[in-house]
């Protein structure tokens, strides 16, 4: 047993309410500078829909991830061609447009316009060129579209719902969008370092953040290439790569990444898993419908003696393993088992988890009236009557199938226990505090649904009640330690900060 | 693989991640806000590195509700992050501009005359330079001026325009205080001493949702978000809460898991729609119609079926259902009027017994006045019983009224209801009983009776009463279909599950909703019939239940205080407190583009005298009779006409009074709004700050463009008004070029900065001390510097006292001496006027005499020093000392709190000293101490001047907050929780979320209504005449009937395009808080670049529109230039332009008009509802930002087409 920390991310899809706060925190911290204009370190999607970059799932387009064909573990990438004639021709490489050209306006022309005979406008140009630009694209561009056919159609996670299914889709029967946040997955297989020429990409042994090393970082871009959620960018101004760094100076400090701090529609978590290092050969090497239980193996229970034993021995500080037992990512991971890591297919082992979202139920159209798909009359004495869907999962309008094809690689049977415990956690509060007490078939239905009352109460306290301190349960980093490694800590304290120190330059 | 799992860089070469570690570093956070007028009032924590803003946070520290509630934090939005851009972008006013046109005038005519008043003049007297200016007007030309240059331009131009024009020519227009109460009240106070036109925003911008003083007598008062998640039953209708209430959301996701269903109604399947159980796309605007069916349902299974004791227990206690109504002799009648306590002769000699009424007392079998009506409040010698109290209010004996008379009846007698979408009437039996009045027999009905037969309930009753829910009539489940496009299974089902809910919970029913219902012509029917369904499930002042309505942050917590500093009270000064939509329609010619309302309103059948008539000859009406107010307010200077009177021997203020009305019988002194075209009356100098007038507020821009500026515009539409009026002067030519001066404070060159004259730098949220409340949250949060206001910018305050000072400076040639000013004033909500008319007289025609403040507005003298303008900006006056400071109608002493700011921020005026407002924390601290919200005596006081109201016992509410007192740096420290005082409605002591009317519903305090209760019936004249005595449904406008498509019609058929009329809807959008951030790089990089037109995707297949492609919108009212978003989610026979679009960055000529196409105000225009301008009576009086039509904007339609990459 290799026992190591790492800081996981968790999203409550269920609550993203599509604002996109994140993003700009992300920006405004660390991708307002020349040459990171179109990163987005965190982006958020509309979904169904093509994505930031467009796409970026196709990776029959863009060869990110693994594969694994029974034996061997191997980088797409790589696996049709030499790594080494990629170094000057990468045909997997996204171009600018896959992602936008980024825009300003001449706003100062409103100021300096002369007298005229008409009113002065500030015309779009590229942040790239200067020049004037027609806006065809741009990093959230299917904001909100839903049901339509040309964005939610090319999801190509949409690929193998039924077309009858997609049809509907695009009608106030089933019409349907959610959102999908995403970050830098830091993940266990990470293919990105895997793929760097330059050995310059790492993942750290604290916390499990990847990083790539900015000075020794060339350019290469395989990273850009191998990963296959295409969240590691190219700084045209810089000639180095860069991509999210879960907000290591503010994890250092205490502090939740500005992402998560900034999440108003408080969907994220924030919390340690201790897992088993040696344990992620094994797990990235099983076929697609074991992927998550595999997955779940490799995360160890911080309760566990040997385990702590094991993490005492690598060093992990009680400190972390403390953080590890009060972990929400490893409630809703581990014992809830209601979240997910996005596109497990890829092998890369991602540690940002996702709990699957519900959404309302469909309806029929009858002679151009619009009649919700439950019955006029209420079913008799089910404890489940407020909420159906909890025996009709299909009559969701997010189609079971598609939520699979995103957390599952397409495993059905992984996602339905999930929307029926959140349903039944609902159903269960519902009788609570409109009834006041709850009745022996409200207990058989959180039975059914995998689930007791314990464990409906202490779903709903941290769905729906916790501080941040609950959000965010973040260990004290020992940085004197690390620091020391390298410089004595007592000068550090009196130098830190003094000079200043340059971006990396191109090619340095 | 392995090695890539482990660390696999040595210590020393992770040194680099220095790199991202100093990125992060800061020198300084500083917690301030966004004033934007979003309603988030979120605390903030921006980041100061080198001195310069770089990224701002949320600040996490709200103190705690109650236990089970979740927690505040974090509050922000996309749009509030990405407010540090602006500090130092491209589109920041860095230095005060002006017009060269003007600038060039302004100069050479300041060497010809060394008085800068007089070379204003000069440019005035001379049309072919005003015309001159005017005409450059939007069309580039800026140039960078020095402040004092700036400054002196202004100040001449505003003493001019007293002494020329009286100050009631000078007009300001600020929107939401709350958002920034010292900024507004900087601009307010300036204008309040110096007399000129404070404007209304809230019933402007279409927030004002007039059900709310129809029902409750209350401008608007709604839920914290917290309070939503007490709810277990949550119907959500024209909000986008993700949107809109983004820091908000949270709390509707949350409360799901606890247990609460939520239903959406949208006709988009919107961001919220996405986690809702139910999304019930209700046609666009239709929502009235499904509301009333529920209705129908709930009274048949929860009033006849079967009784719910919780529902009508609730009714008699709190709702107008058991009051007694006359009924009219004759035949098929309609129901009158309530019947008053003095009809009878046990009541006959009640003090103010026309505004006392009753109800049917089971246990003596007759009819008895309880107590609580508006005649108790304003009472003078019967005091003490103006609460709800079901007793008599004469002999204190409990009574037990009845809400039906069904079964007890004398008669069932056949009443008229309208049904204005099928057109006719339809005769419903109604049991009555008989009464002996005054004057003979009379009979009446139950508030409630009359509901169940305008409901359409059948109990067995004779007349036109449906069979059941499949039956097509109004108002059962199947009738609403044909208007909604929705099932009637799935009505009957939501409404079964709502009234279950009720019952259960005890009202733990809640309503969201917002701008998407608001903003239609017939909003205030549309609100009360969801309000009704509240109602009659027991569901408003219970937490979790109610009405939330949220359209605009409005509410000043600070009320009480902050209303005397902005509004100069402290000086004695009476403010011109204008309703901005009469005032637009009127002044911006909107109302000669129409024949009258007719065309969209809807009146009973047999009512055709008022069809007649246009709205400018109502709106005439209501000033006259001192409904709405209107300035200016004479076709005379009012300083003229205070000379004039005192010229004739008027000394005293009562005789300078009576020579103002004496002369407006005479006729020969008349109201401005009797000739609005005349220049005399024109508005000369107008003030914009911290709003976007011209641009995102401005319903009918082009016609501001065209009469207001006098520039060019892109509107065709052809003038109708001719003939249609009586009440006002039709002159031939319409004015173009209203204005002398528009003068823009801001920190973007937004639109209306770009059309001004002179743009101001303003500071920003992150340069400047202020305040910020909402109604979303219960916390102040403060505004704070965390660097200086960039470049030349100043901060409002600074920027008003400057322009103050300047004008002291020049009235000391020009207005040497102080001067008295008449100042004319509706009657006013929240008074004894509120009794002034029980029945609707006209003096101008002879019915009544004419009497101010009973029949006609009424008139304040106050005295005007111009030349201690400056001083009295800068110092708290002593009528604040004196007078305390009032609000709800209660009066809190504060003289102690006076003295000791006095002492602790004093300045010397004239030998007194005052406490200093010099600074704007200086403000900040003044409006914290001196009211109830903010100082714990202070609401103890309140709470005892209530108790001498209502004779309840009420002060310990306060008891233990009597040591509380928050100063700037409290909130600095931390956003501080208002205090439970009943200048508010709820009781949130012990971290208790507030809901609103929680106050009334457990303490007995009465709504201020006419019969203190809410009313589910409405009985001023306006509202029997208009059919809207009772909830009821009218029909959306017939667009063939706007007059604002006909020309474009005709262009699109002669020029064959293919094109078709849709309808336009605005909703608030998710790239922007109005028109503010909607430039901002990062919402445009976010969004698609612009302000996509959002097309359903067969209707766009049908006008060969593509995603992406370039479309023009377009009507007579103007044209709109952008591209298309092609979706599903869209409603057919709709068009989606998400509200308050810039004009500035981004816009293309119109290939079809041949200008720069304008914005989504080029489309609408402004449309008054005549039943909206009622006053005198009760809640229907008028108060600034409470009452008054409101300026709709859904109701518009455009032709869309696909147009060419256009020309920039």
């Amino acid at each position: 047993m290799n026992v190591r920390a790492h800081m996981s991310m968790l999203f409550h899809l269920d609550k993203c309410i599509g604002c996109h706060t994140c993003s700009i925190a992300c920006k405004n911290l660390w991708t307002d500078r020349k040459g990171a204009e179109y990163m987005w370190w965190n982006n958020v999607e509309t979904r169904p829909g093509t994505g930031y970059p467009t796409q970026w799932e196709n990776q029959e387009r863009f060869n990110g991830g693994w594969e694994w064909d029974g034996k061997a573990l191997r980088l797409r990438l790589h696996s049709r061609l030499s790594g080494l004639l990629k170094l000057f021709y990468n045909p997997s490489l996204p171009e600018l447009d896959d992602y936008y050209e980024p825009f300003t306006f001449r706003y100062e022309d409103l100021f300096n316009a002369p007298a005229g005979t008409d009113q002065p406008t500030a015309i779009p140009v590229s942040q790239v060129t200067g020049e004037p630009m027609e806006i065809k694209t741009g990093p959230n561009w299917d904001d909100d579209l839903g049901g339509s056919n040309t964005y939610a159609w090319n999801d190509p996670a949409m690929a193998d719902v039924p077309p009858a299914v997609r049809e509907q889709m695009q009608e106030l029967e089933r019409v349907v969008f959610n959102y999908l946040p995403r970050i830098c997955n830091h993940c266990l297989n990470p293919a990105c370092v895997a793929a760097c020429p330059s050995g310059a990409i790492y993942k750290r042994a604290e916390d499990g953040v990847v990083l790539v090393n900015e000075n020794k970082c060339r350019a290469w871009r395989m990273c850009v290439a191998a990963c296959p959620y295409k969240k590691a960018f190219y700084n045209w101004s810089t000639g180095k790569s860069e991509k999210c760094i879960l907000c290591f100076p503010r994890l250092e400090t205490g502090q939740a990444p500005a992402c998560a701090h900034s999440c108003v529609g408080r969907i994220r978590y924030m919390g340690v898993l201790l897992y088993d290092a040696d344990r992620i050969p094994q797990a990235a090497m099983v076929p697609d419908e074991q992927l998550i239980e595999a997955h779940r193996s490799v995360i160890l229970d911080p309760f566990d003696p040997e385990v702590i034993a094991s993490a005492r021995a690598n060093g992990i500080e009680d400190s972390w393993i403390a953080a590890a037992q009060n972990s929400p990512a490893y409630k809703f991971v581990v014992q809830w088992k209601l979240a997910l890591p996005l596109h497990p297919e890829y092998r890369t082992m991602a540690m940002m988890y996702y709990i699957p979202p519900l959404s309302p139920v469909v309806s029929v159209i009858e002679e151009d009236l619009y009649r919700l798909d439950i019955a006029p009359e209420r079913p008799g004495t089910a404890a489940d009557r407020d909420f159906e869907l909890f025996n009709r999962l299909d009559s969701a309008r997010l189609p079971v199938q598609y939520l699979a094809n995103l957390f599952s690689a397409g495993n059905e049977a992984v996602i339905r226990p999930i929307l029926r415990k959140l349903l039944a956690v609902r159903i269960y509060m519902r009788r609570k505090t409109v009834d006041g007490c709850v009745d022996e078939q409200t207990l058989a239905l959180l039975a059914d649904a995998g689930t007791s009352v314990e464990e409906a109460e202490a779903i709903y306290r941290l769905t729906t009640v916790p501080t941040t301190a609950e959000r965010f349960v973040l260990p004290q980093y020992h940085r004197e330690t690390a620091i020391e490694a390298w410089a004595d800590p007592l000068s550090r304290k009196g130098e830190a900060g003094f000079g200043f120190v340059q971006p990396p330059l191109r090619g340095e | 693989m392995k090695k890539w799992t482990k660390e696999s860089a040595a210590p020393v070469e992770r040194k680099w991640e220095e790199f991202y570690r100093n990125r992060f570093q800061h020198e300084k956070r500083v917690r301030t806000t966004h004033g934007v007028n979003c309603t988030g009032s979120c605390s903030w924590e921006v980041f100061v590195k080198d001195g310069i803003v770089t990224w701002e946070l949320q600040a996490t520290d709200y103190p705690q509700l109650e236990d089970g509630l979740p927690p505040y934090e974090p509050r922000g939005c996309q749009r509030g992050i990405s407010f540090s851009w602006y500090l130092y972008s491209p589109i920041r006013v860095k230095y005060p501009y002006a017009r060269g046109a003007l600038l060039d005038l302004w100069r050479e005519a300041r060497t010809a005359h060394p008085d800068p008043v007089e070379a204003w003049k000069a440019i005035m007297d001379d049309p072919e330079k005003r015309a001159a200016f005017q005409q450059a007007r939007g069309k580039g030309g800026f140039r960078r001026v020095r402040w004092d240059e700036a400054l002196e331009l202004i100040a001449a131009s505003v003493v001019h325009t007293v002494k020329a024009h009286g100050p009631d020519r000078v007009i300001g227009f600020s929107p939401i205080p709350a958002m920034s109460q010292v900024s507004y009240a900087a601009g307010s106070r300036f204008l309040s001493l110096l007399g000129g036109v404070v404007m209304s925003f809230y019933d402007w911008y279409c927030d004002l949702p007039p059900a709310s003083p129809e029902i409750w007598g209350e401008q608007t008062d709604v839920h914290e978000s917290a309070d939503w998640y007490n709810s277990r039953f949550i119907a959500v209708m024209g909000a986008n809460l993700n949107m809109t209430r983004t820091p908000d959301a949270h709390f509707i996701s949350e409360v799901r898991h606890a247990g609460a269903k939520l239903t959406v109604f949208s006709p988009d399947f919107s961001q919220v729609a996405k986690y809702a159980d139910y999304w019930i796309p209700v046609h666009a605007g239709q929502d009235t119609a499904y509301w009333m069916a529920v209705n129908h349902v709930l009274l048949k299974e929860c009033y006849v079926d079967r009784q719910v004791p919780y529902f009508s227990g609730y009714l008699k206690k709190f709702t107008d259902t058991p009051f007694l109504v006359e009924l009219p002799e004759g035949g098929a009648a309609r129901p009158g009027r309530y019947l008053r306590a003095n009809r009878l002769a046990d009541y006959r000699d009640s003090e103010n017994g026309d505004w006392k009424l009753l109800v049917w007392d089971a246990t003596s079998g007759r009819p008895r006045m309880p107590r609580g009506a508006v005649g108790h409040r304003w009472a003078k010698e019967d005091t003490g019983k103006w609460n709800l109290e079901m007793r008599d209010a004469v002999t204190g004996e409990d009574l037990d009224p009845e809400l039906t008379f069904a079964g007890t009846h004398d008669e069932i007698r056949l009443l008229e209801f309208d049904d204005f979408a099928g057109g006719g009437t339809l005769k419903r039996g109604v049991p009555v009983r008989y009464i002996q009045a005054e004057g003979g027999r009379v009979a009446v009905t139950t508030v409630f009776d009359l509901l169940m037969a305008q409901f359409g309930v059948p109990r067995g009753l004779p007349g036109e009463y449906p069979a059941g829910y499949d039956e097509d009539t109004p108002y059962t489940p199947a009738w609403q279909e044909k208007y909604t496009g929705i099932h009637r299974d799935t009505l009957t089902r939501f409404a079964r599950e709502w009234a279950e809910n009720a019952e259960k919970t005890h009202g733990k029913n809640l309503v969201i909703i917002g701008a998407g219902a608001n903003h239609w012509y017939h909003n205030n029917l549309l609100y009360r019939s969801a309000i009704v369904a509240l109602m009659l499930t027991g569901s408003v002042g219970v937490n979790g239940g109610g009405l939330a309505h949220y359209v605009g942050q409005e509410k000043v917590a600070n009320q009480a205080s902050w209303s005397a500093v902005a509004f100069a009270q402290d000086w004695g000064m009476a403010p011109r407190q204008q309703n901005t939509p009469s005032f637009h329609y009127v002044h911006s010619d909107q109302w000669r583009y129409e024949r009258g309302f007719t065309a969209y309103d809807s009146l009973p059948g047999e009512k055709k005298e008022q069809a007649k008539e246009h709205t400018i000859d109502l709106q005439v009406q209501a000033v006259r009779r001192g409904w709405l107010p209107f300035f200016p307010q004479f076709n005379r200077s009012s300083l003229e006409v205070v000379r004039e009177a005192q010229a004739g021997g008027a000394a005293s203020d009562a005789e300078i009074i009576r020579h103002v009305v004496r002369q407006l019988k005479e006729g020969s002194l008349g109201f401005a709004v009797e000739d609005p075209d005349a220049p005399q009356n024109w508005p000369r100098v107008w003030f914009i700050w911290r709003g976007n007038a011209i641009g995102t507020s401005a319903k009918g821009h082009e016609y501001f463009l065209r009469h207001y500026l006098g520039t060019h515009h892109n509107a065709v539409a052809p003038e109708m008004a001719q003939g249609c009026t009586h009440e006002v002067v039709y002159r031939e030519k319409a004015p173009e070029g209203k204005l002398d001066l528009v003068v823009d404070l801001n920190f973007r060159m937004d639109t209306s900065a770009l059309y001004s004259d002179i743009v101001l730098p303003a500071a920003t949220w992150y340069e400047k001390d202020d305040l910020n409340t909402t109604d979303l949250h219960s916390y102040i949060n403060p505004m704070q510097a965390a660097v200086a206001p960039a470049w030349e910018s100043k901060s409002d305050w600074e920027i008003y006292k400057a322009v103050a000072k300047r004008v002291s400076e020049l009235a000391k040639v020009h207005l040497p001496r102080p001067v008295r000013d008449v100042i004319m004033q509706p009657l006013q909500h929240d008074t004894p006027d509120e009794l002034a008319q029980p029945i609707v007289q006209d003096w101008k025609t002879g019915e009544a005499e004419a009497a101010p403040g009973r029949t006609m507005p009424k008139f304040r003298v106050v005295t005007r020093d111009y030349t201690r303008l400056y001083e009295q900006m800068t110092g708290l006056g002593r009528e604040v000392e004196s007078k305390g400071v009032s609000a709800h109608g209660l009066s809190i002493a504060v003289a102690d709190e006076y003295r000791r700011l006095a002492q602790r921020q004093p300045r010397k005026v004239n030998g007194q000293v005052l406490p200093s407002l010099c600074e704007a924390q200086e403000v900040a601290e003044v409006i914290l101490a001196l009211d109830p919200v903010s100082n714990g005596e202070l609401a103890f006081r309140a709470f005892e001047a209530e108790e001498h109201k209502t004779g309840l016992s009420l002060r310990d509410l306060a008891e233990g907050l009597r040591d509380v007192r928050y100063t700037f740096a409290d909130i600095v420290a931390q956003p501080r929780r208002q205090l439970t005082t009943p200048t508010w409605s709820a009781v949130i002591n012990k971290g208790r979320a507030y809901s609103p009317f929680s106050l009334n519903v457990e303490r007995g305090i009465p709504w201020r209504t006419l019969t203190g209760r809410q009313h589910f019936y409405l009985d001023h004249e306006g509202y029997l005449a208009w059919g809207e005595h009772l909830p009821t449904y009218k029909p959306r406008a017939d667009h063939l009937m706007l007059d604002e498509s006909q020309e474009t019609f005709a262009a699109v058929k002669d020029g064959g395009m293919n094109s078709r009329l849709l309808n336009l809807i605005t909703p608030h959008g998710k790239w922007s808080i109005h028109s503010t951030y909607s430039e901002n790089n990062r919402m445009m990089t976010l969004s698609r670049g612009g302000y996509p037109v959002w097309l359903n995707d067969r209707d766009a297949a049908e006008l060969s529109i593509a995603d992406n492609d370039w479309v023009e919108v377009f009507n007579d009212n103007g044209v709109f230039v952008q591209r298309a978003i092609v979706s599903a989610r869209i409603p057919q026979g709709t068009v989606f332009i998400y509200h308050a679009t810039e004009r500035t960055v981004g816009i293309p000529k119109s290939p079809l008009r041949g200008r720069r196409a304008g914005m989504n105000n080029s489309l609408t225009r402004a449309r008054l509802k005549p039943v909206l301008m009622s006053g005198g009576y009760a809640q229907f009086t008028y108060a600034f930002n409470y009452w008054g039509p409101t300026g709709v904007n859904r109701d518009t339609f455009v032709f869309v087409r696909r147009i060419e990459p256009p020309e920039f």
